[in-house]
C-alpha cells in the first residue's frame, strides 16, 4: 500500500466523484439560497434579483432574537437529553449478549422508519387528556383526573428526544463496542464499583465521541419544524417553523433565505466555537 | 438464450395488445383529446377526486373538450409555480382555481389573462362580489365555489351551541380553542373587526389594525392550539381534547353527518366566506376552451350539484338555485358573511404576518 501523498493531479481524481456531488447537491442549492437572500422582495408576490439587505435587516430584531435564542436552547437541551440517556443506555448495551444486541438495534432502527408527522401525532395522542398516559395513571392511583401535557414545552422536548435517540445510540455505538474492556477491568480490581467505574473510565475516554454526537445530535434538532408546531405553544416555535411560515405561507423566499443563512451560520459558529474549546482542554 | 428471447418476444406481443386493447378502449377520448382539451388545476385530495367524478365527465361529455386535473398544493405555491412557469412561456394549468390573495397578487403580474364576458353568458348568474377584476375594470377571475370558517364546538362539552363569535373571548373557555395559524387563512382580524368595531371598515387604517390586533390578544389564553395542519385540530374536536375552534362548514358537515359530537355554527356577526376563482393563465393557448368551461362552471345546475357532492357554497344568485332550504343551510347562511379584506393581504402582507406572529408567538 502507498502511503505518500498524492504526486500527480490524476492521483486526486478518485475525489472527482464525490466532489462532483458535493458541488451539484450541497454547493450549488446553498449559493443559490445565499444569492436569494439578498434578493428584492416583492410584498404583491415575487422576488427580483437585486442586492439588498433588507431581509437580514429585517431579521436583526429583539422577536427574532428570541425566537433564535429559544431554537439553539431548545437543540441543545435535545442534544444533552439523548446523550445523558444513549451513553449509559448503549454501554449496557454493547456489554450485553450478541442476540439482545441485535434485537434493541433493530427496535432502533424501526423508529427511524417513522416520520415525523407520525411522531408527533403519537406523542400528542400520548400526551392528551382524552386517551393519553395520564388516563392510565388515574387507573393505578396516581392521579385524580387525567389532564392533558401538551401543548408543552416538554411535550417538545419529549418528542425530539425520541426523535433523536436512535441517531445518538447508532452514532456511540460503535465506538463503546471498541472500547478496550481491560480498563473498566482494570479500574474494578484497584476497587472501583461499576457506577465509579463508568463515569472515571468510560465517560472520559470517549469524550471526542461524545462530544461530536453532542454536535450531531445539535444541528439534527435545530432542523425540526414539525415536532414544535404539533406539541409546543406559538412560544415553542422555532426559527425552522418560520422559515417554512415565510417560504411556503408567505412566498417570501429572501426572507425565508436570509434566516436560514443565519441558521447555518449561527451553526457553524456554535459548532467551532465547541470544537475550539475541545482542542484547548485537550492541550491544557 | 432462445428461451429468454422467446419470453420478450410473447411478453413484447402481450403489452403490444394491451396497448392496443387499451388504446381501442380509449379511442373517444383519445380522439377528442386530440382536436380539444383542457388543464385544470384544482386543489388536490378530496376536491380533486369529487371535480374528478362528479364534475369533469360530465364536462367532456357535453362540450367534447378533454379535461386533464392537475392537482394543485394550497398556499402560495401554485401562484410561484404558474407565474415561473408563465415567464417561460409554459402553463402547468390552463385554468386554475385560485385562492383570492393568489388572484390579487397575480394581478401584479398580468399573470391572469383577461376574461371576455361576452364569451361567458352564464357569469350574469354570479354574486357581484365573485367576479375578480383588474383595477381597470378587465375580468381576471370568475367565481368557482366559495366555503366558510364557522364557530365549530363539540357537541359534548358544549350542551348549547355558541351564538357569537364573543364566544372566542370568554373567559370560560379558557384553553380550550383552536385556531389556525396564520394571519392570512384564519382572516381573525375580520372577525375581530366585525365582533368589535362594527365591521371590517375598520381596518381601513393601521391605527385600527392595530387596535384590532390588540382586541385579538386577548384570546390568547383561550386558546390550546394554533393549527397548520387541518387534520390535527379536526381530531382534537372530535375527540373533545379541544372542544370550539374555527374550521371548515364543509368539513364539520361531513364529520356531524357521520355521527361525529361536532356542530358547525354561523354566527350571528356571520360566518367567514373564502372563495376560490377560476384563472386563465397569460401564457395558456386554450383561450376558447377556457371560457366553455367557465361559462359551464358558472351554471346554476352545476353549482348546485357542487354544493350536494363537494359541499361547497354556490358562487351564484341564491333564487337561481334549485337548492332545498335544507341543502342550502347544509353549506351556507342567510346571515350576512363576513368577508375577509383581501387586499390587506397583498398591501400589508409583510407587516400583518410580522405583526401576526409576534401577536402570538410573543
Amino acid at each position: 500500500m502507498r502511503r505518500e501523498p498524492p504526486q500527480k493531479l490524476t492521483d486526486y481524481s478518485p475525489l472527482v466523484f464525490p466532489a462532483g456531488m458535493l458541488i451539484v447537491f450541497f454547493v450549488v442549492p446553498f449559493a443559490t439560497m445565499i444569492a436569494v437572500s439578498f434578493f428584492k422582495r416583492n410584498p404583491s408576490g415575487f422576488y427580483t434579483p437585486d442586492f439588498v439587505f433588507d431581509n437580514y435587516a429585517r431579521f436583526l430584531s429583539l422577536f427574532f432574537g428570541k425566537v433564535l435564542g429559544f431554537s439553539l436552547m431548545l437543540a441543545i437541551a435535545v442534544a444533552i437529553c439523548c446523550v445523558v440517556l444513549a451513553v449509559p443506555f448503549t454501554y449496557l448495551l454493547s456489554r450485553a449478549r450478541r442476540r439482545t444486541q441485535v434485537l434493541w438495534l433493530v427496535a432502533l432502527l424501526s423508529i427511524l422508519s417513522l416520520s415525523e408527522v407520525i411522531i408527533g401525532f403519537a406523542w400528542s395522542t400520548l400526551f392528551s387528556r382524552t386517551a393519553g398516559i395520564t388516563n392510565l395513571f388515574v387507573m393505578l392511583g396516581i392521579m385524580d383526573q387525567p389532564v392533558a401535557l401538551n401543548p408543552s414545552f416538554g411535550a417538545v422536548l419529549t418528542a425530539m428526544t425520541y426523535q433523536a435517540l436512535p441517531y445518538t445510540v447508532l452514532v456511540l455505538y460503535p465506538a463503546l463496542v471498541r472500547l478496550d474492556p481491560t480498563l473498566t477491568e482494570a479500574a474494578r480490581t484497584l476497587g472501583a464499583s461499576p457506577v465509579r467505574s463508568f463515569f472515571t473510565v468510560v465517560v472520559p475516554a470517549l469524550r471526542n465521541t461524545i462530544v461530536a454526537t453532542l454536535i450531531m445530535v445539535f444541528i439534527f434538532a435545530l432542523g425540526c419544524y414539525l415536532l414544535p408546531q404539533i406539541l409546543g405553544r406559538p412560544q415553542h416555535w422555532t426559527l425552522s417553523v418560520l422559515i417554512t411560515d415565510q417560504a411556503i405561507y408567505q412566498s417570501n423566499m429572501p426572507f425565508a433565505a436570509a434566516m436560514a443563512v443565519f441558521l447555518v451560520l449561527v451553526t457553524l459558529g456554535l459548532v467551532g466555537l465547541t470544537i475550539y474549546a475541545g482542542r484547548k482542554g485537550e492541550a491544557a | 438464450m432462445r428461451d429468454i428471447l422467446k419470453t420478450n418476444v410473447s411478453r413484447r406481443a402481450v403489452l403490444g395488445a394491451g396497448v392496443a386493447g387499451a388504446s381501442l378502449l380509449a379511442m373517444p377520448a383519445v380522439l377528442r383529446a386530440q382536436d380539444k382539451s383542457l388543464k385544470v388545476g384544482v386543489y388536490g385530495g378530496y376536491f380533486k377526486d369529487s371535480f374528478d367524478k362528479n364534475i369533469f365527465a360530465d364536462f367532456t361529455k357535453e362540450t367534447g373538450i378533454a379535461v386533464e386535473s392537475v392537482a394543485e398544493p394550497t398556499g402560495e405555491a401554485w401562484l410561484v409555480q404558474l407565474e415561473q412557469a408563465a415567464k417561460a412561456g409554459q402553463a402547468p394549468a390552463d385554468v386554475s382555481m385560485m385562492s383570492q390573495v393568489a388572484m390579487l397578487k397575480g394581478q401584479s403580474t398580468e399573470l391572469w389573462a383577461p376574461l371576455d364576458v361576452a364569451k361567458i353568458p352564464n357569469a350574469s348568474n354570479l354574486i357581484d362580489h365573485f367576479v375578480n377584476k383588474y383595477p381597470d375594470g378587465r375580468i381576471a377571475g370568475i367565481g368557482a365555489v366559495a366555503w366558510y370558517i364557522t364557530l365549530v364546538t363539540n357537541t359534548d362539552v358544549y350542551k348549547e351551541a355558541p351564538t357569537s363569535w364573543n364566544a372566542l373571548w370568554d373567559p370560560a373557555n379558557a384553553d380550550k380553542l383552536g385556531l389556525l395559524a396564520l394571519v392570512s387563512n384564519s382572516f381573525l382580524l375580520e372577525v375581530t373587526a366585525k365582533t368589535h368595531f362594527g365591521g371590517t371598515n375598520a381596518l381601513d387604517t393601521e391605527d385600527g389594525l392595530l387596535k384590532a390586533f390588540e382586541k385579538l390578544a386577548e384570546v390568547k389564553p383561550n386558546v390550546r392550539l394554533w393549527y397548520r395542519d387541518e387534520a390535527q385540530f379536526e381530531q382534537s374536536l372530535k375527540s373533545g381534547e379541544i372542544p370550539m375552534g374555527q374550521y371548515y362548514h364543509d368539513v364539520t358537515g361531513l364529520a356531524a353527518a357521520d355521527g361525529q359530537p361536532v356542530r358547525s355554527t354561523f354566527p350571528k356577526e356571520g360566518g367567514i366566506m373564502d372563495s376560490g376563482c377560476w384563472a386563465l393563465s397569460r401564457a395558456s393557448a386554450k383561450v376558447e376552451e377556457a371560457h366553455t368551461f367557465i361559462n359551464y362552471m358558472s351554471q346554476p345546475k352545476i353549482q348546485a350539484l357542487l354544493s350536494r357532492k363537494v359541499g361547497t357554497a354556490p358562487t351564484v344568485k341564491r333564487d337561481l338555485l334549485d337548492l332545498t332550504a335544507e341543502e342550502f343551510a347544509a353549506v351556507s347562511s342567510d346571515i350576512e358573511p363576513i368577508i375577509p379584506r383581501y387586499d390587506l393581504y397583498q398591501t400589508k402582507s409583510d407587516w400583518l404576518n410580522q405583526k401576526w406572529t409576534e401577536m402570538i408567538a410573543g
